[in-house]
């Protein structure tokens, strides 16, 4: 078999061909093709949840000391299904004076919010949903339905640690998307182009060297801790602080709803994941790409798995922040970061550089912004610390 | 025709969203109603081909804007919906003036012939409003900015809490 | 074109016409700066349509957009920290009761 004749773009223009053989207009065809990609799509992203959550699991099992699910399957591979069939078994329960509608709307549009991210990702060369020139902005605007989703859910539950719950939401995802947004826009200052495809073409350069998480390191670390608050997880995830609220805004949800939000949480995980790997490391770039333009598909994955597995590392080793902790880190140091460095490779691109020199200088750039903002951090804590101890020292015990 | 049921479709979404809205007796169901009729106004800006202000609309309007309003209802919870009655005493000339408003623009813009074209959206319009914003309305555009800067103080010293 | 501009400014007028109506009708501070927002929407919809369909090759349609968006971004910022102070010293947000000036 010609390797290189594996392409995905070949059986989409095959199933175009077929349906066009119908003799159907082009309109319907176009709208049949769309409605078979969301559902392909949907489909994907059910089924890679299930492995996500398995793989988290076994990964956070053997993170803190233990074996993970090994009962169900081989290597407890079936476990999410299992859990899934008890979920939908349980009774679903909706609290007393409760909003009925928007309770059962927020669910849904948790899980909807991120299906909907998923248009946007390039799988491989140009296997995209829907390549929009404003992809990155796109991906934004689907975030900010997720956050409405959560708002939704921790006023409709009527239950005051819910409540709560929603207020942390409002607070960390509006932060914290303002540090991911100038993050995520400083790869697309620097190619010029919203498309997501564009932005995976774009760093094609040099073997690997030309991703922008080499050029622009800064830029990847502000995006991935802000992915971290983002999806909710350790060391950000306030909002279902159990020693805190309980289990923040879906402490009221059981059965197939909760379990919408937890399919919600996993699969905003990887594909924050897959953003990163698109924006950062390349995307389907690798070595080979060219020739087998299939090898996209392997290398997307094992990127996005990549930047997924340290996500859920990240979760399984720190502790969680308090809230005062996670609001002046994102407003006094990301977000102050972000802006610097934004005005930086906005000056640097100003100047026309060629090619090697301008990633060279950009990387300079990068780390030393990162380094001042280091240094920065750690007078402010030990600022902290000498003020902590002044306010201890003078209560000595009574004799 | 295909376009025209959809834009129908779309139009009863977001005027019956916009009147739930108004109409709502509940103020959280009256901010999710905005947020309906946020999302159908951005989809007819999707059908007009102006996808960044479709974006920019969901990102301001349903992810700033709707989220601070139901932020808002949400700290002033109890006493909301307490007051009787959501609507005051001139409702019913609010309602007949707003009807006639309505019909009297309708029959206006029905009437008047607009010198349309139907040119294509050129592919660089994203990069156009960019270089718009820095050259000929750079002004404005500057102006803007500071009025969000002093829109951002203004809000926090008006909403926050004084001690002592 | 399949929709013609008239649709658009029908419509556009219809949503001014419900934000007018909750502007004036309600008792409320928040729905009405509801209806300030739903006015806001209608403008734009009319400068969209009437790029798309007068000069799709200038922008300024979009421009304008823009701005109304961030001028209306501001009013709410601003328009919500009133209330919230309004709430604080008066313990209502009711504008028919809001009336310290009748003395």
């Amino acid at each position: 078999m010609d390797l290189s004749s594996l392409d995905l773009r070949a059986i989409g223009a095959w199933f175009h061909n077929l349906l066009m053989g119908t003799g159907m207009s082009a309109m319907l065809v176009q709208f049949i093709e769309s409605l078979v990609g969301a559902l392909l799509l949907l489909i994907f992203g059910l089924t890679l949840v299930i492995f996500l959550i398995w793989l988290e699991r076994k990964l956070a099992g053997r993170i803190q000391d233990r074996l993970g699910p090994n009962r169900v399957g081989p290597y407890g591979l079936m476990q999410t299904m299992a859990d899934a069939l008890k979920l939908l078994t349980k009774e679903d329960v909706t609290p007393f004076d409760a909003d009925r509608v928007t309770y059962n709307l927020a669910p849904a549009l948790a899980v909807f919010h991120v299906i909907m991210a998923l248009a946007v990702i390039p799988f491989a060369d140009q296997v995209i949903a829907a390549d929009i020139n404003v992809g990155v902005l796109y991906l934004m605007a689907v975030g900010a339905i997720g956050s409405m989703a959560a708002l939704m859910a921790g006023w409709a539950s009527n239950n005051k640690y819910a409540l709560i719950g929603g207020f942390r939401v409002v607070a960390q995802l509006l932060s914290y998307e303002i540090p991911l947004v100038l993050a995520m826009l400083i790869p697309v200052l620097v190619t010029g182009t919203m498309r997501m495809n564009g932005l995976a073409r774009a760093q094609g350069d040099y073997l690997g060297l030309g991703w922008f998480v080499w050029t622009l390191p800064l830029a990847f670390i502000i995006f991935f801790i802000a992915s971290l608050a983002e999806v909710e997880r350790a060391p950000f995830d306030l909002l279902e602080a159990e020693s805190e609220i309980v289990a923040g805004y879906n402490i009221e949800y059981s059965g197939m709803k909760f379990a919408w939000f937890f399919l919600a949480f996993f699969m905003n995980s990887w594909v924050l994941a897959a953003i990163g790997a698109t924006i950062f490391l390349g995307g389907w770039q690798g070595p080979f790409v060219d020739q087998i333009p299939a090898l996209g598909v392997i290398y997307f994955f094992a990127k996005s798995l990549f930047l997924f597995v340290v996500q859920a590392w990240v979760r399984t080793t720190f502790p969680r922040l308090r809230i005062d902790q996670m609001m002046s880190f994102c407003w006094k140091f990301l977000v102050p970061m972000a802006l610097v460095l934004f005005g930086f490779v906005a000056i640097i691109l100003k100047l026309h550089l060629p090619s090697p020199w301008e990633g060279i200088i950009l990387l300079l750039s990068n780390v030393a912004i990162l380094l001042v903002g280091l240094s920065f951090l750690g007078r402010s804590q030990r600022k902290a610390v000498y003020a902590s101890k002044r306010a201890f020292t003078p209560t000595i015990p009574r004799m | 025709m295909v376009q025209q049921v959809v834009f129908i479709l779309i139009a009863i979404f977001t005027l019956g969203m916009a009147l739930g809205t108004v109409i709502s007796r509940k103020l959280f169901h009256a901010a999710l109603f905005l947020v309906g009729t946020f999302a159908g106004v951005a989809i007819l800006y999707v059908l007009l081909e102006a996808e960044f202000l479709a974006v920019s609309q969901v990102i301001v309007y349903i992810g700033a804007i709707a989220t601070l309003i139901v932020f808002a209802i949400m700290l002033s919870r109890s006493m909301m919906d307490k007051e009787s009655g959501a609507v005051n005493k001139q409702w019913w000339a609010a309602a007949g003036g707003s009807v006639l408003l309505f019909a009297a623009l309708a029959l206006l813009l029905s009437k008047v012939p607009f010198a349309t074209t139907s040119a294509a959206v050129p592919d660089d319009t994203i990069a156009k409003i960019g270089s718009q914003f820095v050259g000929v309305y750079v002004i404005p555009f500057e102006v803007v900015s500071v009025l969000l800067l002093v829109a951002m103080i203004g809000a926090i010293m008006l909403a926050r809490e004084r001690h002592g | 074109m399949a929709i013609p501009l008239t649709w658009y400014l029908i419509l556009a007028a219809a949503l001014f016409c419900i934000g007018f109506y909750g502007v004036l009708a309600r008792r409320n501070a928040v729905p009405i700066l509801m209806g300030v927002e739903l006015m806001l929407n209608a403008v734009n919809i009319n400068f969209l349509a009437f790029w798309r369909y007068v000069r799709p090759e200038e922008p300024v349609g979009q421009v304008f957009a823009i701005f109304v968006l961030a001028v209306a971004a501001a009013e709410a910022a601003v328009g919500l920290a009133l209330i919230i102070s309004i709430y604080r010293t008066r313990k209502t947000i009711n504008v028919d009761r809001i009336d310290l000036l009748k003395g």
